[in-house]
């Protein structure tokens, strides 16, 4: 009987077109690539400048996404000339080099991370890599996607292969029901803290146990999506019927025995008992509370229960220090309790939270009620795909009545490369993966959680536990 | 690519934990298509006050750290958004090699690719170093590649570890695309097969 493996390791073999090394370096096959406008022309123009062609241009969709505008009207020029260079660039390079664009009209466009899930770009058992540390999204699926940078784009393209070096192997089993109120951003945000923003680093990660089963494989993209806030480089989990169910509608799954076949196959992608990890971390989550940050890093974090640490009770002087610039920047007291923190801003937008059902959370909490007076509340959905189905389940309806500016997609303020920025001491609840210094605009403050925690937060006007308020059934 | 060999210089204590890229290199100097005009970017909220002229308060500010070949930084530097404008700038400041406990997997990578060495040291050694580059009389070092140490002004060497494929490659300056690019008819032969076993996938 030969030796039981990971599914990371099965995942490795199957996509290694040579060893390179005994250090455990591999020529690594990747399926699919998805590119944006801002990480891929300088791998285009050195594909150009050595007069090299794209290896196989199928593998990779390009979307629009990182700098365009999401104000509600759609106009195809961008407003700046930074984000206008970049996208007549892209569109250039795709024609030139015969690569499919959903540009900003286009009705499939938006987040890519997003956008490749829905058109069933991405199939269980795929090796994905792309120009954006998010790309870890698509292991909800079964495929193994890592972020890379753009000379690593520009030699996928021109050879559909990357230099790669085998990651540690971790564990993740994640038992017990999470109680009323509680989604999968609170579990990963659970996570992030407890093993630290460089918990992950080095590691492949593979989610299983019971509460992950018993997600939708929405909610299980925003686990492996923010995996990376933990340093991991990949995170995955086994495909099983849910994934098909997912997929088997989508416009380019495999169809008809071809989907037979690939289901099959796909069954094989599990890890095999007695197979051994680097690491393993278990976690339970039926006392799960909802997550906020307070800090500038992902796992600043605590309950929204909590109160905001001291610095003082840090006896490295090194962290210390950390703690007391985040503080700082976040404008906080020691012992402060989160609840009640009051906000200027919500966000529910990004590839971590701004999926239908994300959107559904949120409308359900808002139903009813009205944006806080002082409270600017932004809906950045997904894409324009589910903006379309938003509209059509009449959510955004209740989003709009209430006051929250209903926008078309993009990346938006999760990053802020757009016109959506904040001006310094603005405070943002936020649906997204990062609370760094500046990176909704220079001088903001975030603070991470659920979408249906940036909902209450944005009706009430400050972070407040979720489970303290009436939810529409 | 500048082959990395043997480089002296002047080494900056930056040791707080998790810098992002983000920090690294701020949104506004994302907007271009080439790698043009980004060590104007590095650290810029940190290195200007808000009137744009440099903050004294911040190492890459001050003599001698102002002419710094090497950063001595923090564990898991690097982490976050995937952007490469963040080593491109580095690199146009004259940051040749970074040394420190752990990185962020995408921004090692990235180093590697641009000729920047990336060297791991344990927590304890790192600790020590940082030390003694946030002196002034003794924060020039050198680092030699080929003996894989880094030798302090007095006299003292820290060995370190590298696998011997990026070690070569950093001592080249190969081009990774071109070496790979010799492997075409493996990659071609691979690639029918695999693609004739998951047919779902052309």
């Amino acid at each position: 009987m030969s030796t039981p493996k990971t599914l990371y390791q099965k995942h490795i073999d199957s996509h290694t077109v040579c060893e390179l090394d005994d250090q455990g370096h591999v020529l690594l096959y990747i399926d699919r690539q998805v590119a944006n406008e801002y990480t891929s022309p300088q791998a285009f123009s050195g594909l150009r400048e050595a007069g090299r062609k794209v290896w196989r241009p199928s593998a990779t969709l390009c979307v629009v996404d990182h700098v365009n505008p999401t104000a509600p009207d759609r106009i195809a020029d961008m407003p700046d000339a930074g984000g206008a260079l970049q996208v007549n660039y892209f569109e250039q390079n795709c024609r030139d080099f015969g690569i499919e664009l959903f540009d900003v009209l286009d009705k499939r466009q938006g987040i890519e991370h997003v956008v490749a899930p829905e058109q069933g770009f991405i199939l269980p058992g795929m090796m994905v890599a792309a120009g954006d540390s998010h790309t870890t999204t698509y292991g909800a699926l079964g495929a193994f996607g890592f972020g890379i940078g753009t000379s690593e784009i520009e030699h996928l393209l021109a050879t559909q292969t990357l230099v790669y070096k085998r990651l540690k192997t971790m564990r993740v089993t994640v038992e017990g029901e999470p109680g009323r109120g509680l989604v999968s951003k609170d579990i990963i945000m659970e996570l992030i803290r407890q093993i630290g923003a460089a918990g992950a680093t080095g590691y492949a990660i593979e989610f299983t146990g019971p509460a992950i089963s018993a997600l939708s494989i929405e909610a299980r993209m925003t686990i492996c999506n923010m995996a990376v806030e933990a340093g991991a480089r990949g995170a995955f989990m086994a495909p099983d019927d849910k994934v098909y169910a997912y997929l088997q509608d989508k416009p380019r799954a495999p169809k008809g025995a071809q989907w037979l076949a690939a289901v099959e196959q796909w069954k094989t992608l599990f890890t095999d008992p007695g197979a051994s990890f680097d690491k393993e971390v278990h976690m339970h989550v039926a006392d799960l509370q909802p997550m906020v940050t307070w800090g500038t890093s992902p796992d600043q974090a605590a309950s929204i229960t909590g109160v905001v640490p001291d610095p003082m009770q840090e006896s490295d002087l090194i962290l210390r220090q950390d703690l007391q610039r985040a503080l700082r920047y976040m404008d906080l007291q020691p012992g402060a309790a989160l609840e009640g923190i009051r906000i200027s801003h919500a966000f529910i937008g990004s590839c971590t939270n701004a999926r239908i059902e994300d959107l559904r959370d949120a409308a359900r909490v808002v139903s009813g009620r009205k944006v806080a007076a002082g409270v600017r509340a932004m809906i950045v959905p997904g894409s324009t795909m589910v903006r379309d189905q938003a509209e059509a389940e009449g959510i955004a309806k209740i989003f709009r009545d209430a006051g929250f500016e209903w926008r078309q997609s993009g990346c938006s303020m999760c990053l802020a490369m757009n016109d959506d920025v904040l001006s310094p001491g603005d405070r943002c609840a936020s649906s997204t993966n990062r609370n760094f210094e500046g990176r909704q605009g220079a001088g903001a403050r975030t603070h991470l959680m659920s979408p249906a925690m940036v909902a209450a937060a944005a009706v009430t006007g400050h972070l407040v536990d979720v489970r303290s308020l009436a939810l529409e059934a | 690519m500048e082959p990395f060999k043997y480089v002296e210089g002047y080494a900056a204590p930056m040791l707080a934990a998790n810098v992002d890229t983000d920090v690294i290199m701020p949104k506004q100097f994302l907007k271009g298509i080439d790698r043009s005009g980004l060590d104007r970017g590095v650290f810029f909220d940190l290195r200007f006050l808000l009137d744009g002229t440099p903050n004294p308060e911040f190492v890459l500010n001050q003599d001698p750290w102002n002419t710094s070949t090497f950063l001595v930084v923090g564990p898991n530097f690097g982490c976050g958004s995937s952007r490469e404008h963040a080593v491109w700038g580095l690199k146009q400041l004259g940051i040749r090699a970074l040394i420190g406990t752990t990185f962020a997997g995408i921004f090692y990578d990235n180093c590697q690719r641009n000729g920047v060495l990336t060297i791991q040291l344990a927590p304890a050694e790192l600790k020590e170093l940082g030390q003694v580059v946030s002196e002034r009389g003794s924060s020039c070092i050198a680092i030699d590649l080929e003996a894989q140490h880094i030798l302090l002004v007095d006299g003292r060497a820290i060995e370190f570890k590298i696998d011997a494929l990026r070690k070569q490659a950093l001592m080249l300056g190969l081009d990774a695309i071109g070496t790979t690019l010799q492997r075409s008819d493996e990659i071609r032969a691979f690639e029918a097969r695999h693609l004739e076993s998951n047919p779902w996938l052309v």
